[in-house]
């Protein structure tokens, strides 16, 4: 854990100097929101078609977080220096799960308000703390196998399209499974209660591979 | 010197796909010893010393560090070996500090050692500036420091001194010399400096042997005719 916290407190301070992640995420979010807006030719959104619109929004945009995960490793040098030192190289997977989830969280503080404002109908502060609810295990989803695919993504030639056609695939039981769970938390009538069965697919999905991660992850870094 | 060896491979090979990288590579290097590995480009030198920082695995033979078999017991040697390779295995935008406050949490090593490797090469007042900001000899200084920062049994040598002016060379002499007593594998594309610090030596030529003796037998023939 203590190596891990090493990696993370790292990636996170070379997110702060570049700024290379976090402001193509949001501004990507920002943008689809507006082209939405536009698009759907409607005022205001709600329900199943609103839950869908954020999710496949956050998808995409934690997809440009997934591709630029491992990139100062590979570029840097950064994976040989520390499969050179004697620390268990499960703690890179927790690092950098832990350091896309921050980043998706951070994006979801700038997006999910700017979607109350260009496009949601009913008022945000209701659902919002079950919407975060959901959003934390579908982040968590997303942290893990974006992981899992950068990691894998990032030893290839053709890096940045391996993993959203790996990744992507990969997501679709979480990503219907968060907008099934956020659609009755955003109907027109306000909030209905937190759909367990949902949830607990995310929750069943996150454990599932976050197991498979761990048992794979040392083989990726492997020569 | 003791005899014990620290470094033993018999008939390692690697390969690159069909490409043969390393093949029929048999050696010992004794405790406190010097191997210089010589040979052209693309001759083998920079797999070899990958193979023995264990980042790469040997597709045939037995690797032996520090009488650990490798790849099997890797990890009993990964923290007694130091690796300063082409790349400095720095992050540009950190600075040369954070970079080895970083290596030294890894590596389990208390903050201090940070401090007096930056004053041991003259870095203190640079140090906190992003490493893509400084000359490629500061970046050389930094990274002699990550590659001795927790006192290496080994030392895996890459061009070194690539990027050093003599004052600089001088300065991490103490670490990465002879003086500082590691066993070590030095690679170099300035054959007499090698063999000069060497008390072994491995010339390479696609990959293979042409020669392993120690350093004072290598003859002036011997070099002309690797480089060939």
């Amino acid at each position: 854990m203590k190596t891990a916290l090493t990696v993370l407190r790292k990636d996170l301070l070379l997110e702060l100097r570049t700024l290379e992640t976090l402001p193509a995420m949001a501004l990507f979010a920002i943008t689809t929101f507006v082209i939405f807006h536009f698009g759907l030719n409607q005022p205001t959104i709600d329900g199943q078609l609103a839950a869908s619109v954020l999710t496949v929004t956050l998808l995409f945009a934690g997809i440009l977080g997934v591709n630029r995960l491992f990139v100062a490793e590979r570029e840097q040098g950064g994976f040989d220096a520390f499969l050179l030192a004697p620390v268990d190289r499960s703690a890179m997977l927790l690092a950098k799960a832990g350091a896309l989830f921050l980043f998706l969280a951070v994006l979801e503080v700038i997006a999910v308000p700017a979607f109350g404002l260009l496009l949601l109908g009913p008022p945000l502060g209701p659902p919002l703390p079950s919407l975060i609810v959901v959003l934390a295990l579908a982040d968590l989803g997303i942290a893990v196998i974006g992981t899992l695919v950068s990691a894998l993504a990032v030893q290839t030639r053709a890096r940045d399209v391996i993993g959203p056609v790996i990744g992507l695939p990969l997501l679709i039981p979480a990503l219907i499974a968060t907008a099934r769970a956020i659609g009755p938390l955003l109907g027109a009538r306000g909030p209905a209660p937190l759909p367990g069965k949902w949830l607990l697919i995310l929750a069943l999905y996150d454990l599932v591979f976050a197991l498979v991660a761990y048992a794979v992850f040392d083989f990726l870094l492997e020569d | 010197m003791l005899d014990t060896p620290a470094i033993e491979l018999r008939g390692v090979a690697r390969y690159f796909g069909e490409r043969i990288a390393l093949r029929d590579i048999t050696l010992a290097v004794p405790a406190g010893a010097t191997l210089a590995v010589l040979g052209r480009n693309g001759a083998g030198k920079s797999t070899l010393l990958r193979v023995l920082a264990t980042l790469l695995r040997q597709h045939a033979g037995e690797v032996s560090l520090l009488g650990e078999p490798l790849p099997r017991r890797a990890f009993a040697v990964r923290g007694r070996l130091g690796l300063l390779a082409h790349e400095p295995l720095l992050y540009r935008d950190l600075s040369g500090r954070e970079n080895l406050r970083y290596h030294a949490r890894l590596y389990g090593v208390r903050p201090e050692r940070v401090e007096e490797l930056l004053r041991d090469v003259r870095m203190e007042r640079r140090a906190d500036e992003p490493v893509r900001l400084l000359s490629r000899g500061m970046v050389q200084r930094v990274a002699v420091c990550r590659a001795v920062l927790h006192d290496p049994e080994i030392l895996l040598l890459d061009e070194a001194r690539a990027n050093l002016d003599p004052g600089a060379s001088e300065l991490v002499e103490p670490l990465v010399g002879r003086p500082a007593g590691r066993t070590r594998v030095i690679t170099s594309h300035d054959p007499q400096a090698a063999l000069a610090e060497a008390d072994l030596a491995l010339g390479l030529r696609d990959g293979r042997p042409t020669f392993s003796l120690p350093a004072d037998e290598v003859t002036p023939d011997h070099v002309r005719d690797l480089y060939a």
